[in-house]
């Protein structure tokens, strides 16, 4: 294609729009109310994935071993482990794909955190010994908490390994939510996608019949396919672009009205609730955002344009 | 080669639409390079159906159909639009872009076919002038009168060059005095060497230019005369 004729096609498509000024406002307004929404759902799916992935990271399973301390009959031969097989199974535990990190803790580490939560600054005056000896452990944080019952099952295989402390109700809470909030997004979205590419479909429509005469004349004097149809879809993808830059600029603004309101009125919320940042939240919002709109302009014209404009 | 045997050559072509009613039946005719043709006949002689099949709107049910040598019935869909800039059309009603001025409309036809910007720029204007409307350029259509609407259509037909002019009643909607005038027009152009055919009911027109006269009826090719005249019905 020669390069005036990609600026005539692409200027043909900006006159499309403006000859046919009302449909296809009403087009940029239903795109723009539709990725508006999806925006909206984004920053707030987002937000809430975010916090949900802050408290996922809180949880974690706790694995203990057998040792001398343990009563004799909890335990068979050879179960008590070395301090070289517990780094062992330390290693073994951290090279799982569900795991994001181990924590080691001494027999000794332990009582040094709980002592004093339950007995006061000076709780070792009345324990001579460690009474939480051979409470040697690993705190697993994970990835994934979907992934828990398969590592509980694992380390429940390892012989030397005597107790395991988990929640299974927070984790299969959380993945649960995490899931169906991804059906429930996944589900409005393809309905308001399918919603504007009918609504881009039918303004195009709206243009090819405005136009017809002139397309008529086109075909007499020897226009090709494409040099008809281009303009139809320029037309499509430029109001797919304004109807997703709109809402971007839209959602911009209030979600940094909104986190400043959150942080300045609700500074207590801030400490536990982790929000996304304006730029976190955009950098993956705006592209997708413009593609989305672009190539549902794209794909609703050059289906109509297939359909009305067998030249 | 076909060609040989017209720039336009039609052999035995029979054209049915689908209520099964015949608009053309057997028609045999060979126009030369350069020539000037009134197609003439009243309604429904199959005037129009002979004009879109030489555009390659319509195909013909049977027979063969030949414009500048091609065999207009094994042309693919793909190949009609460069076919197409081979003829130019003008018809009755002018179907001009009533929306842009006279220059835009002469251009619309130079850019479909892709003309570089400073050739468009060149030959649009020196169009408008052999047309006679150099000074107008700026005009939108709806502020010509009939005839000057139909010079721009002339002029948007004949400004990519090309080898054949159809013109479908060109001076239906148009005075004497400008029917003359585009009359005049045709001539000249033919002069210069484009093969002119145009259909029409201007019984005046085609007596006075004493050019060949093809004459139709119900489908059917009743006369075909070098300088001849209207016939009348009956």
């Amino acid at each position: 294609m020669k390069i005036n004729t990609l600026f005539y096609t692409i200027k043909q498509g900006f006159v499309n729009i403006f000859r046919n000024k009302w449909y296809s406002l009403v087009s940029v307004a239903t795109i723009s109310a539709c990725l508006f929404l999806f925006g909206l759902f984004f920053a707030i799916l987002a937000n809430f994935e975010n916090i949900l992935k802050t408290a996922e990271e809180g949880v974690s399973v706790t694995v203990f071993f057998h040792s001398e301390a343990d009563d004799c009959a909890s335990h068979e031969e050879g179960q008590i482990p070395s301090d070289q097989r517990i780094a062992e199974i330390g290693q073994l535990i951290a090279s799982r794909v569900e795991v994001s990190e181990v924590k080691f803790l001494s027999d000794d580490e332990v009582w040094a955190t709980f002592g004093p939560d339950y007995f006061g600054e000076g709780y070792a005056e009345g324990f001579p010994e460690n009474p939480l000896e051979g409470e040697d452990n690993y705190e697993i944080f994970l990835s994934d908490v979907s992934m828990q019952n398969a590592l509980v099952t694992w380390l429940q295989s390892i012989p030397e390994v005597r107790k395991i402390n988990y929640s299974e109700m927070t984790a299969s809470t959380l993945s649960g939510v995490n899931l169906l909030i991804a059906y429930v997004s996944m589900g409005i979205i393809v309905i308001l996608l399918a919603v504007s590419i009918f609504l881009i479909s039918n303004t195009v429509a709206v243009g090819i019949s405005v136009r017809k005469e002139e397309i008529n004349i086109m075909k007499y004097i020897g226009a090709t396919d494409f040099f008809v149809r281009a303009p139809f879809v320029v037309e499509g993808m430029l109001i797919g672009l304004i109807g997703a830059a709109i809402p971007l600029w839209i959602i911009y603004t209030i979600y940094n009205y909104v986190l400043n309101y959150i942080v300045e009125r609700f500074a207590i919320l801030s400490g536990f609730l982790n929000f996304l940042s304006v730029e976190e939240i955009f950098d993956f919002l705006t592209p997708v955002s413009l593609i989305v709109g672009v190539g549902i302009g794209f794909l609703g014209s050059i289906a109509t344009v297939r359909k009305h404009l067998r030249v | 080669m076909i060609e040989e045997k017209g720039i336009i050559y039609l052999n035995n072509v029979n054209k049915s639409y689908s209520t099964g009613v015949p608009a053309l039946n057997g028609i045999n005719l060979t126009i030369g390079r350069g020539e000037f043709v009134f197609i003439v006949g009243d309604s429904g002689s199959g005037k129009s159906t002979l004009i879109k099949l030489l555009l390659r709107e319509l195909t013909a049910t049977s027979g063969s159909v030949y414009v500048m040598g091609c065999d207009l019935a094994k042309l693919k869909h793909r190949q009609i639009p460069k076919f197409r800039r081979n003829l130019g059309v003008v018809f009755q009603d002018f179907r001009l872009l009533n929306d842009r001025n006279v220059y835009e409309n002469v251009a619309f036809a130079q850019r479909i076919v892709q003309t570089p910007a400073n050739e468009i720029r060149r030959n649009v204007p020196a169009i408008l002038a052999t047309v006679g409307l150099a000074g107008k350029y700026k005009a939108k259509t709806k502020q010509l009168s009939g005839g000057e609407q139909q010079r721009v259509a002339l002029a948007r037909a004949l400004v990519n060059n090309p080898s054949i002019l159809l013109a479908d009643e060109p001076t239906g909607n148009l005075d004497p005095k400008n029917s003359w005038e585009i009359m005049k027009l045709l001539e000249e152009i033919n002069e210069a060497g484009t093969t002119v055919i145009v259909v029409t009911h201007n019984r005046e027109i085609v007596n006075a230019m004493q050019k060949r006269v093809v004459t139709m009826k119900k489908g059917v090719i009743v006369s075909d005369e070098e300088k001849g005249g209207y016939i009348d019905e009956d």
